[in-house]
């Protein structure tokens, strides 16, 4: 009796992420979603420039690459070219979501777009080698701020969910992270949801995840997971930071 | 005879996208060619069809990728600063084999410029625009009736070779209104099996995607690119001929420039110059061949151009320089007059271009 097996929607090849890094883990969790919703044959997902840009490798559904930071206006194409058929998936990082692509993300969140957004936040540049992130820790090391992020010379690191929750438009807004089995299973659950509320129509949901980049920040894969619970949990409490549905029933 | 409607060139190439088969259209505001984004945003509510005012210039232009990922007619249009902001779409759309229909109203530049007509985002849109080894498609019309024309068989031909066609116009051609008639012939689409619009779980999923990171993979893309530019060269080269035959005295015009050519060409011909025109109606491909013929009996060639001469260069590849090829020019939204250009043409005739 199998117990376990890939999903579906996540095709058979090895990835090409380093070993230790949370991408593998939510690419298993969007691609268990999308098989437990049966979407797999509906779904369009984009990937733009980032460490998972080629996630078309790697899913099922069709697959869009797209420019840096601008997966949300191209999901917002594809989802309104059939709105009734189409499920539209962004996966997207901090440097593209919440700094080149900041005024995709919050006009796609204003207009409530249908679409179901996966935000890796591992405050660093991954894929062109470890610089300083929108999201990156005051005092954080990176190549592009190799004394730690200074706050009165470069800013404070950005905060999505809580930012965006201060708008009409998004209908869910949740972070969450990978760096234990409980908080996995949560993940999950927040994802899914994401979708859900996509096919019920509710419309933009966006699910922030806390991850690891053990490479560029250095440390072992276990460390790096710590250091999520040490150092970027307090800073980006995980938790419902807007539920639209829920607090009309509330009401 | 089709019923004709007074219309400006901007409501023309709404119309005539509809027309075409698009029903989504993605914009921002600029001037000189906001009227097409409110003539959209006013009929394709009506017609099932998607009006989305973007956040910005290159939001549009993607939101123009993603559709087009799914094999539908889409365009945007802009003016000149608005068109530097889509050139990194631009360049994705080329990388991606994607299909669309971009109208550039031009305006004067550079920076912010003004808001008047002109032509000088010829080298931005013949060149590319945006990085990397690619073309657009680029059709120049010269009245509102070929606004409207150009703008179906810009979809027609965007779809024939997934590229981006861009329809060049200027604030004039824009803003004018003439008579125009919307009785223009459609071809089928072509099927489109490329495009992501859900697996149905039965078939291979589709991938659209500009990334290539193996050299020679990039490089064979890139061939195969311009084998198909080619065919578009050798097939869909479009231009008028105007008193070329017998011409000494040859101008090369598009658009608005080409109007006030053709008013010069004739007062020329009274006064017994012997004078023609060329006007290019695809920028690209350029139309070398009426050159390459004219060049055999002209002594002079005159670019009239909206802009500090950037047409003139094509002008001279496809003359090889074999005769002198001279400016007759105005920039930054002035239009030359037809005086303008007679004076030209008195001048190239009397340094012994009309024997």
């Amino acid at each position: 009796m199998v117990v376990f097996d890939k999903p579906h929607a996540l095709i058979d090849v090895p990835l090409h992420y380093c070993p230790g890094c949370t991408h593998g883990i939510v690419h298993r969790l969007v691609a268990e979603v999308i098989d437990e919703l049966g979407i797999e044959g509906r779904t369009i997902g984009i990937a733009p420039v980032g460490c998972s840009v080629m996630a078309y490798n790697y899913f099922n559904c069709d697959m869009i690459e797209a420019a840096h930071g601008r997966a949300p206006a191209v999901a917002t194409g594809v989802k309104r070219s059939d709105p009734e058929n189409h499920v539209v998936f962004t996966y997207q990082g901090d440097g593209d979501l919440a700094s080149i692509g900041m005024a995709e993300t919050v006009h796609a969140a204003a207009r409530n777009e249908n679409i179901t957004i996966i935000f890796i936040n591992n405050a660093i540049y991954g894929m062109t080698g470890g610089q300083m992130a929108p999201t990156s820790l005051p005092g954080q090391v990176t190549q592009t701020s190799p004394y730690g992020r200074d706050p009165k010379l470069c800013g404070y690191p950005i905060k999505v969910c809580e930012m965006l929750s201060e708008l009409e438009g998004p209908e869910y807004l949740e972070r969450v992270t990978v760096n234990s089995v409980p908080h996995i299973r949560a993940a999950k659950k927040a994802i899914k949801k994401a979708f859900q509320n996509q096919l019920d129509g509710k419309g933009f949901s966006l699910i922030e995840v806390i991850s690891s980049c053990p490479t560029n920040w250095g440390m072992t894969p276990q460390a790096a997971l710590q250091w999520i619970e040490d150092k970027m949990l307090p800073y980006y409490p995980l938790g419902v930071y807007k539920d639209r549905s829920a607090q009309k029933e509330a009401e | 005879m089709a019923d004709k409607v007074l219309m400006k060139g901007n409501e023309a190439i709404a119309e005539a996208a509809i027309i075409a088969g698009c029903r989504h259209y993605f914009g921002y505001p600029i001037t000189p060619q906001t009227e097409v984004a409110a003539y959209m945003a006013k009929k394709m509510p009506k017609i099932g069809g998607v009006f989305l005012q973007a956040e910005s210039e290159i939001a549009a232009i993607n939101m123009v990728y993603g559709v087009s990922s799914t094999g539908k007619r889409v365009m945007t249009s802009s003016s000149s600063p608005g068109i530097s902001l889509k050139g990194e779409g631009l360049s994705y759309l080329a990388g991606s084999d994607l299909p669309a229909l971009v109208v550039n109203v031009q305006r004067g530049g550079p920076g912010l410029g003004g808001i008047q007509p002109s032509q000088s985002d010829y080298f931005q849109s013949t060149r590319g625009g945006g990085h990397g080894d690619y073309r657009m498609i680029v059709l120049a019309p010269a009245s509102v009736q070929e606004m409207a024309e150009l703008t179906v068989k810009g979809f027609e031909l965007a779809d024939k070779y997934r590229m981006t066609a861009m329809v060049l116009a200027d604030g004039t051609m824009g803003q004018m209104m003439e008579p125009v008639s919307l009785d223009i012939e459609v071809a089928p689409q072509p099927e489109k099996p490329w495009a992501t619009t859900g697996t149905k779980l039965e078939r291979e999923h589709n991938i659209v995607n500009s990334l290539s990171l193996v050299p020679d993979e990039l490089e064979m893309l890139n061939f195969k690119r311009y084998e198909r530019y080619k065919v578009i060269e050798e097939n869909e080269t479009m231009y008028e001929e105007y008193m070329v035959d017998d011409a000494d005295i040859v101008i090369a015009a598009f658009g608005i420039a080409a109007r006030v050519s053709k008013n010069a060409v004739n007062e020329a011909r009274v006064m017994g110059i012997k004078a023609g025109l060329i006007r290019p109606i695809t920028l690209w491909p350029f139309p070398v061949a009426p050159f390459e013929k004219a060049v055999e009996h002209a002594k002079q060639f005159i670019s009239v151009e909206l802009s500090m001469g950037q047409m003139i260069e094509d002008v001279k590849l496809a003359t090889k320089c074999r005769v002198p090829v001279t400016l007759c020019n105005r920039a930054g939204g002035m239009i030359p007059s037809p005086d303008q250009v007679l004076t030209a043409i008195k001048e190239a005739a009397n340094e012994g271009g009309n024997k």
